[in-house]
């Protein structure tokens, strides 16, 4: 392929689509912004759930793994 | 403090300024990558959702707000082509103006390059749209991409002559 061919294709895509960057402007999306602060800032990753209710589990079924946790946190 | 210190120190009014003041501007270059209002919209939110939480990895001294967030967008919208590859392509594409009697032939023509378009892999595509169909300078492209402008240019080749063998498939000769 030759800078003719890449000029070639240049020109069949220009024919065939418009430039969209001059687009109008999006709505307000401030509102969606907020939306999205709000809920990812008590949103816990399900796997921290999980991992949350293994280590209940573990520490009701065996207490004495409390102070081998207590030293790895 | 100037505006861009106290977004890089948190100040969720500082924030909320800079997000008013480059929305557009972050929209429409995500609307460029995407060509689709929706996406571009979810994807604008994204990115500033994304800015917010890396506020103290910017560097307010160097200023260039813009620059990072194009990054930024550009990041969200790979991710969003990657996520959607299988989905129907561009389905939002506005039609070139100027056509003439074949507008069928046109529109035909200009599925079949959307469709060769979807099949390019997104970093290609990405490349091809923003530097061909979009005319962004190839400095902006290599800083949102994150690469050198010869990276960019050997990406643009890479897509066209990808697209190309695309094309051929469908039975058009560029």
């Amino acid at each position: 392929m030759n800078e003719r061919e890449v000029e070639a294709m240049n020109k069949l895509l220009k024919g065939s689509l418009t430039p969209v960057g001059d687009a109008q402007g999006p709505r307000d999306l401030w509102p969606a912004m907020q939306r999205k602060l709000s809920e990812r800032t008590v949103r816990v990753p399900w796997w921290d759930w999980v991992l949350l209710a293994g280590a209940s589990l573990m520490l009701w079924f065996f207490p004495g793994l409390l102070p081998a946790l207590l030293y790895h946190l | 403090m100037e505006l861009l210190e106290r977004f890089a120190a948190g100040d969720q009014d500082a924030f909320e300024s800079l997000f008013h003041q480059y929305q557009t501007e972050v929209f429409r270059w995500v609307l460029r990558i995407v060509r689709n209002r929706a996406v571009a919209e979810d994807l604008t939110v994204e990115t500033f959702w994304r800015a917010y939480r890396a506020h103290a990895r910017f560097d307010a001294r160097r200023g260039n707000c813009a620059g990072w967030l194009r990054r930024i967008a550009t990041n969200a919208a790979l991710d969003h082509l990657r996520s959607a590859k299988r989905e129907v392509p561009l389905p939002d594409d506005v039609p070139a103006t100027g056509q003439t009697e074949n507008a069928a032939e046109q529109s035909e023509l200009r599925q079949k390059i959307l469709a060769a378009l979807q099949q390019i892999s997104p970093k290609l595509r990405v490349a091809v749209l923003l530097a061909l169909i979009e005319e962004q300078p190839y400095r902006e492209i290599a800083e949102a991409l994150g690469i050198s402008e010869g990276a960019v240019k050997v990406r643009v080749f890479r897509g066209v002559r990808a697209l190309r063998k695309e094309l051929e498939k469908a039975g058009i000769r560029p």
